[in-house]
């Protein structure tokens, strides 16, 4: 069992990392904080595939994907949240059910 | 049995452990904890993979400031868990299956493993330099447009945040000071052309006059 690692060993954690968050966005479908928690760990999972395949290929792009996923990432958890804020502030709540007033 | 490979079990298990504690936790602030201990474990298993620059900016960045405004967030807003959480597991077949699905395709894709012979190492030179400095290199030669785009972004999203949460207070006594430069003489000032009127003396009140009951 406890071999050499291979790159399917990363792209295995990887995967169960980013279904575990798809399982996470459908159980809290109502909380948008958690919904926006569960996006930054399917993030994660994609990093992590980069990262591996990039340390296995042997070449720097992937790395360089990685840092920008980082900066693109940050920004949106930023204005997400910041909308978030404004969200509550209007509503006084962050239940993702309550908020249609746009369907007509 | 290799050391790197039990560390790599090891963080993998707290780093799933951690992911399933972020998705079921009770309380929103339990869940961005565990959502810093899956980070934190992430950025160990990146050490597994070399990516030394990457795992420290991962702790630096997302640890460091990202959950710092996520813990910020949630302990200002007053969120009531009990009606979030009504018919929590509900759906919890349909999302096991999904996961699972994903997980099942993602195997058979791995089972036929990659052609790894055709990829070329890194030289002895590259490794000698060390991540961050190939990373370095790579960002500010090739990548440099794409790193300037960046930078527009997270200006972007600085002035996007500032904009959205900025609110007047209702009662603070301030001076608008471009209000003040833009004020003309005709704002404050009205004069005001009136004929002349000589008002008599005006009489003391004779004290015949009859006394209001």
């Amino acid at each position: 069992m406890f071999g050499t690692l291979t790159l399917s060993h990363f792209l295995s954690l990887g995967a169960i990392l980013f279904a575990l968050s798809v399982i996470g966005i459908f159980l809290n479908r109502r909380n948008l904080i958690v919904l926006l928690m569960a996006i930054e760990l399917m993030l994660l999972a994609v990093n992590l595939n980069f990262i591996a395949f990039s340390h296995y290929l042997g070449d720097m792009d992937g790395q360089v994907f990685v840092f920008f996923i980082l900066t693109v990432a940050a920004a949106e958890s930023a204005i997400g949240l910041a909308i978030l804020v404004v969200l509550f502030r209007n509503r006084e709540s962050i239940n993702v059910q309550e908020l249609d007033s746009l369907k007509g | 049995m290799n050391t790197t490979t039990v560390l790599f079990y090891v963080f993998s298990a707290v780093l799933l452990g951690a992911a399933f504690g972020v998705i079921t936790a009770r309380s929103t602030v339990h869940a961005a904890l565990y959502l810093v201990l899956a980070f934190f474990s992430a950025a160990c298993v990146w050490m597994l993979l070399k990516a030394e620059f990457l795992a420290i900016a991962l702790v630096l960045v997302y640890v460091g400031a990202v959950m710092v405004l996520f813990l910020f967030v949630v302990m200002m807003l007053d969120i009531n868990t009990d009606s979030l959480r009504h018919n929590f597991w509900r759906h919890f077949p349909l999302a096991g299956l999904v996961g699972a699905l994903i997980a099942l395709e993602m195997t058979l894709v791995l089972r036929g493993g990659f052609d790894l012979a055709l990829a070329k190492p890194l030289s002895a030179a590259d490794l000698q330099l060390g991540n961050t400095k190939l990373l370095g290199v790579e960002v500010y030669t090739n990548y440099l447009y794409p790193l300037q785009l960046a930078a527009v972004l997270l200006l972007v999203a600085i002035i996007a945040a500032i904009a959205l949460t900025l609110r007047e207070r209702k009662d603070s006594r301030h001076m608008d000071a471009s209000q003040q430069v833009r004020a003309k003489k005709a704002d404050r000032v009205r004069l005001v052309k009136m004929d002349t009127v000589i008002e008599p003396p005006s009489t003391p009140a004779s004290p015949a006059a009859p006394e209001k009951s």
